[in-house]
């Protein structure tokens, strides 16, 4: 209504970063968790760590870090006006995306099969840590995976902006806030892969 | 009456003026609408308990559902008008006033908010009538029991969690717009103390929710998947589940305060017609409740099991945290001595209010020695101190924030007799229920509990009395407050002879708040 119109770069940036902090909390809670139990249970946690592939991980890894740089291209390319490369560049970050999603999906599928999932009566043959490691790699790992979706998504609409002239080189800040996020995810990621893969 | 808000064209004609509309104003009052209906509707549960409590024994209810009903009375006072009341009301309407702004600095983002409250009271009423019938956890969904229970959690869960989204973004709303839209010559210290507190709650609001909202989640997800992390036979920790809960929760207490004091600042100073005393200690105890706020979560669980050393810890905090509620009310009682005050009904709110939070902030301290605690803990002493602090704190101070702009949000006067009656029958009410039950609880009377032994009746029935004045004073206050909104004669711009700019616009201000942005040149409270 009356500020409709309005527009202030500062303001939309500092809006952006204030959500952040609130995601960051949001899995600060899980980081929480999972240091309670990992000092619990360091043994067990070990043990289950060594089951999970770190080739899968390492590629999803390298995924997300090559989507972040393909979604840091997007924004200096729009702010130097060059649409097009950045509109290739966001469908690059997009599809990185769904190449993660799908990754993530076949990891989780082999794990099921295998019976190590919550309930499971392989997975409760084993010990408290193991159930534990297994329910929080379920947790983390889908709640990050919900936020790619997420991201994705928001990139997307931004890629429509994009096309309809609503988001161009004078107001990128959509574009800058949504690969923000997408940053943000890609940083959890870099918490999640040593925690679960490599920290065995 | 000049052209206002309410009379100006709009967009739309019909009821989109109002669910559609990105104007604070508009979107305020859509919360204060919907806020106090909750209020009402949850405390007619607590009058149902009340009278409930006349006698021992199963009477009218069955224990079963005394259950759902402090459950469902917890959960829609908490979650639904006390967390929200005053910064989604009041804060939405007033601040951008306050600033000088024309509106909040992401006004579409402020309406989805509102579209969020709304979604989460449809989950967390719904849930009262569909799955396995209304919750009966008590508010605070304690795992194991959240977890094993039949009755509906999930979904009231869920409608906390959506509740926590909408509070979360308002707090991220109203922080850049406290940094962004300040009006031409106002720094930081010649914001009014509303808006401080506004500011301080905000950063509450924001790094404390998401904290509730994935502990909410994995309540869900342990419904759902049995995913264990609660769950001792699976190697989770029940306890775990408690100190999430209430890093989230005790900072969620300085959200419903916070704004309450900012409310008390503002109203002392104009009806004493002299300067705040201690401006800038009030501004900065308001950021250290916030921040001191965090760590004392633990006090909620003296008796979980902790080690010494974390309790001696948490209770020492308490203390602290004490420190600058207290040097709040001083300044408060400082500022009154020597001032030509006027009694007005807003006045009048906030000495109860005063009253009744240095009642309830002194026994919180009770609560905070360990060796105290154990003695009271989980019986009606919290449940009285809690309410103290609550309702006497933050419901009168609210109630006294609603008569102090009245005539700013409608344009009109209330019936100032009616409305002193009303805040004194509160008064009275107020203590006849609460007061008794610090005793009770000295004495032993669990919380929660749906029957008492003998020797409990007087004092109990006492306390029931004291609800249907209370009920009476706060129907007495609404039928006031509503009445006046069409029968109430015109106000004045500046009916209170308040300095901040709220009053330097029409009432109700037009829809861009301002003919011309004001330029601030001396602090707040320049009498």
């Amino acid at each position: 209504m009356s500020t409709e119109n309005h527009f202030d770069y500062t303001g939309s940036k500092i809006g952006m970063w204030l959500f952040l902090f609130t995601e960051i909390i949001l899995f600060g809670g899980l980081f929480l968790v999972y240091a309670v139990y990992r000092y619990t249970y360091p043994h067990e946690f070990h043990e289950a760590g060594e089951h999970l592939q770190v080739s899968l991980g390492f590629a999803n890894t390298l995924i997300l870090l090559t989507s972040s740089l393909t979604a840091a291209l997007a924004v200096s390319s729009l702010q130097r006006d060059r649409k097009y490369a950045s509109l290739w560049y966001i469908s690059g970050t997009v599809a990185l995306a769904a190449v993660f999603l799908i990754n993530k999906f076949l990891e989780w599928s082999s794990h099921i099969s295998a019976g190590m999932y919550p309930g499971a009566p392989a997975l409760l043959a084993k010990g408290h840590g193991e159930n534990l490691f297994y329910g929080l790699y379920y947790v983390m790992t889908g709640l990050h995976g919900v936020h790619v979706l997420g991201g994705a998504g928001a990139l997307s609409l931004v890629y429509v902006w994009i096309l309809q002239g609503k988001v161009d080189k004078d107001r990128y800040v959509a574009l800058e806030n949504a690969v923000l996020f997408w940053h943000l995810v890609d940083l959890v990621w870099i918490y999640l892969f040593p925690l679960f893969y490599l920290l065995i | 009456m000049e052209s206002n808000f309410y009379t100006e064209p709009t967009k739309y004609n019909d009821l989109r003026k109002w669910v559609c509309s990105t104007d604070h104003k508009r979107i305020g009052l859509l919360y204060m609408a919907s806020i106090f209906i909750f209020f009402l509707v949850a405390m007619m549960i607590g009058v149902v308990m009340k009278l409930k409590m006349l006698s021992a024994g199963t009477t009218f209810i069955s224990a079963r559902t005394y259950n759902s009903l402090f459950t469902v009375h917890g959960v829609i006072m908490i979650f639904l008008f006390i967390i929200p009341g005053i910064p989604a009301a009041l804060g939405n309407f007033i601040l951008p006033l306050q600033l000088g702004a024309k509106d909040v600095a992401f006004p579409r983002l402020n309406l989805y908010s509102w579209y969020f409250y709304i979604a989460g009271a449809v989950c967390a009423l719904t849930s009262l009538f569909t799955g396995g019938g209304a919750p009966d956890t008590g508010w605070t969904f304690y795992v194991p029991y959240s977890v094993t229970t039949g009755t509906n959690v999930s979904l009231a869960v869920f409608g906390a969690f959506l509740l926590g989204m909408s509070s979360t973004l308002t707090g991220l709303n109203f922080l850049t717009t406290i940094h962004r839209m300040r009006a031409p010559g106002m720094g930081w210290f010649r914001m009014p103390l509303f808006i401080w507190s506004l500011y301080a709650t905000g950063w509450v609001q924001l790094l404390a929710t998401p904290i509730i909202a994935i502990t909410l989640v994995l309540v869900i997800l342990e419904r759902l998947f049995n995913v264990g992390i609660f769950d001792p036979s699976r190697g989770g920790d029940p306890i775990l589940f408690e100190h999430m809960f209430w890093i989230y929760s005790h900072p969620a207490v300085y959200i419903m305060i916070l704004p309450a004091m900012g409310i008390v600042s503002e109203i002392i100073p104009v009806f004493a017609r002299r300067t705040i005393f201690g401006y800038k200690a009030i501004a900065f105890s308001s950021l250290a409740i916030a921040l001191v706020g965090y760590l004392v979560w633990g006090h909620h669980m003296f008796t979980s099991g902790m080690s010494d050393t974390a309790r001696v810890i948490f209770s020492l905090l308490t203390f602290i945290v004490a420190v600058p509620s207290g040097v709040k009310v001083f300044n408060w009682v400082a500022s009154l001595y020597k001032g030509s005050s006027v009694i007005s009904a807003p006045l009048i709110f906030v000495m109860a209010f005063i009253f009744l939070f240095s009642i309830g902030g002194l026994t919180g301290l009770f609560q905070g020695a360990l060796n105290i605690d154990m003695h009271i803990h989980g019986t009606y002493f919290i449940v009285a101190h809690f309410h103290y602090v609550m309702f006497g704190g933050t419901g009168f101070a609210f109630f006294a924030g609603l008569h102090y702009w009245y005539p700013k949000i409608f344009g009109r006067m209330y019936n100032e007799k009616i409305a002193r009656y009303a805040c004194g029958l509160m008064l009275i009410g107020f203590n006849v229920l609460y007061f008794p039950m610090f005793i009770l609880g000295w004495q032993g009377m669990p919380r929660r509990y749906y029957d008492y032994p003998a020797q409990f009746q007087a004092l109990q029935r006492l306390s029931s009395v004291g609800s249907w004045i209370l009920v009476a004073g706060i129907l007495l206050m609404f039928h006031n407050l509503v009445k006046s909104i069409r029968k109430g004669t015109p106000a004045s711009s500046n009916p209170w002879g308040g300095k901040t700019l709220e009053w330097q616009t029409t009432s109700p201000p037009p829809t861009e708040n301002f003919v011309e942005i004001p330029v601030v040149t001396s602090g707040p409270y320049n009498y």
